[in-house]
């Protein structure tokens, strides 16, 4: 079983409202050395050991449903893990 | 002419679309749970407005994934015209078949009240009832309507006359105001505001009735053959 986690974040060019409201929280609360606040999204899927090949799998799932590549870049980590 | 209303799990405008076409319009309706596999014999769809499958992952992002997204998408093939209206628009642009994407307004806020709409192309088939710079009064309910593409979309969507409807007042961020906007042939069109919830004074506007009548008128002129 390998465990993928996956980074999705918002690209460059697209505004963060959400992470706009974030900062000016944090300001008001007294961080105003925050310059810029960016909130994206954590998966984790497990995989079987059988899968194909797991990059190729994996960034097939990402383009087809788990992110939108018109405004979202993703990344991604492959670990072994122990079966339940 | 036969409409079909898609039903996704969370779809809460469903009834409002039926009501439209049905009672307003005076065509026929039904309403297609989102497992069906066969729309040939609908001569329009209609995507309503909702919250499917909870927004969740990113709105329209898992209902675009449903079986019916494959006959959605023969049909716009086919040419015949499929309308998006709020999560109907989101799931469109989930699937890729219009372009760019829904954001969170820019405020953050969900907002549901009557605005001014801005008709910037009364040549389409949804829109021909209307007029080139008429303005209309249509209710919006969206959290996230904040419609965003890149430069070169959007210079493409100008080019072709894509834009069809304007915001007449910024205030969910979308990109020059876009509220509506087109497929390149002219039969898939995705708009935020809810024209059908404008088919009667009653209701407190009738303004969304025309582009209903736009798309029947069309689709007779186009299918009905005159003895």
């Amino acid at each position: 079983m390998r465990k993928v986690k996956i980074y999705v974040t918002l690209r460059e060019s697209v505004l963060d409202p959400q992470g706009s409201a974030v900062m000016g929280s944090l300001h008001k609360m007294g961080y105003g050395e925050v310059k810029d606040v960016r909130i994206g999204k954590y998966l984790e899927l497990m995989i079987s050991d059988e899968a194909r090949d797991i990059d190729a799998l994996v960034n097939e799932m990402c383009h087809k449903l788990l992110t939108n590549t018109v405004i979202e870049d993703y990344r991604f980590e492959i670990e072994e893990a122990v079966s339940q | 002419m036969k409409f079909a209303v898609i039903v996704f799990p969370g779809s809460n405008c469903d009834l409002d679309m039926y009501h439209a076409v049905k009672d307003e319009l005076g065509e026929q309706a039904e309403y297609v749970w989102h497992d069906a596999t066969d729309l040939s014999h609908y001569d329009g769809i209609l995507l309503p407005g909702g919250f499917s499958y909870g927004d969740y992952l990113r709105c329209g992002a898992i209902a675009q994934s449903s079986a019916i997204m494959g006959e959605v998408r023969k049909a716009a093939e086919a040419g015949k015209p499929v309308l998006g209206i709020c999560n109907g628009f989101q799931i469109l642009t989930e699937a890729g078949l219009l372009p760019g994407v829904l954001l969170r307004n820019k405020n953050m806020k969900f907002m549901c009240k009557t605005v001014g709409l801005k008709v910037e192309n009364a040549t389409t088939l949804f829109t021909s009832e209307y007029t080139d710079g008429q303005e209309i009064q249509i209710p919006i309910a969206h959290g996230e309507g904040n419609y965003y593409c890149d430069d070169a979309t959007y210079e493409g969507l100008k080019q072709n006359n894509q834009i069809v409807f304007s915001y007449a007042d910024d205030f969910n961020g979308s990109r020059n105001n876009i509220a509506g906007i087109i497929n390149e042939r002219g039969n898939v069109l995705g708009m935020m505001p809810h024209p059908e919830r404008a088919v009667s004074d009653l209701i407190g506007g009738s303004d969304g009735l025309a582009l209903f009548k736009s798309i029947v008128k069309q689709w007779r002129e186009a299918n009905v053959t005159h003895a």
